[in-house]
């Protein structure tokens, strides 16, 4: 039987365009997000389960949830 | 989550617009939130008043979310591209060396002491009932000038707050842009 690998969505933070607001850090309640040097925002790939809150926090709308192969 | 000090920071902004309604002296105070984000970017190199101390944003954020305010829609795509980030900080800055320029002419007797708030650079608002009588003219049209930038702010800042998400107007506030980019400069190189 082939085994299918299953895909987990993750926080991606487009980098163009976040502008380090940091309304994801506190949306996030696993503390998943960091604000990388006051430059963008950065998502720990190890914490985040999808949840989705910072995609709803953020502003600018830039977060999205992909799906990344565990 | 545990609410810190800083959480609560909301007060001192609602409490800053308040106070300036009765004494514009109170304005001069809003330099601490021109200054304190400058510092902490300069020299710590990072957001942290954007990202915790933001006064404003916590109001946004308090009257958006938990009051519901906000439509919670998407910003349009034009309002966080960069012409529109950076064009708005030149414009801002435009208008905020213009106050400083009208106050210089009164400091130097060259026009007499205003006594009206512009708000969204545009409509002149009476405001002669919070100019103490014994000030210092340029003292007062400073004041009354920076209120004007705060309040500004404050109202375009509670509009897209409405129009779109809680925090829309992080997304293109000035003093956020110019923080990011002193960041950027100060960390450039860096992994």
């Amino acid at each position: 039987m082939e085994v299918v690998r299953r895909a987990r969505p993750k926080a991606y933070v487009d980098p163009s365009y976040c502008v380090a607001c940091g309304c994801c850090v506190k949306a996030c309640p696993l503390g998943a997000i960091q604000v990388f040097r006051g430059i963008a925002a950065r998502v720990d790939e190890a914490k985040c389960v999808g949840c989705g809150r910072c995609v709803k926090g953020c502003p600018a709308s830039i977060i999205e949830l992909r799906e990344a192969e565990q | 989550m545990k609410k810190r000090w800083y959480d609560y920071l909301w007060i001192a902004s609602a409490l800053y617009l308040t106070l300036g309604f009765f004494n514009i002296l109170f304005a001069w105070l809003g330099l601490l939130c021109f200054f304190i984000p400058l510092i902490i970017a300069v020299v710590g190199g990072n957001k942290a008043y954007c990202n915790r101390y933001c006064g404003r944003g916590q109001l946004f954020s308090l009257l958006g979310g938990r009051f519901g305010l906000s439509r919670k829609r998407d910003i349009p795509r034009w309002m966080k591209q960069k012409w529109f980030r950076y064009g708005f900080l030149v414009f801002f800055f435009v208008m905020f060396f213009q106050m400083l320029w009208v106050t210089w002419l009164v400091f130097s007797g060259a026009r007499e002491l205003g006594g009206a708030v512009t708000l969204l650079w545009t409509f002149k608002l009476p405001w002669h009932w919070a100019v103490p009588a014994a000030v210092t003219p340029w003292v007062a049209q400073f004041a009354l000038g920076f209120y004007s930038v705060m309040l500004t702010s404050t109202v375009l800042g509670l509009l897209v707050m409405v129009l779109f998400k809680p925090r829309a107007w992080c997304v293109f506030c000035p003093m956020g842009t110019m923080t990011r980019l002193i960041c950027k400069a100060r960390n450039s190189g860096k992994e």
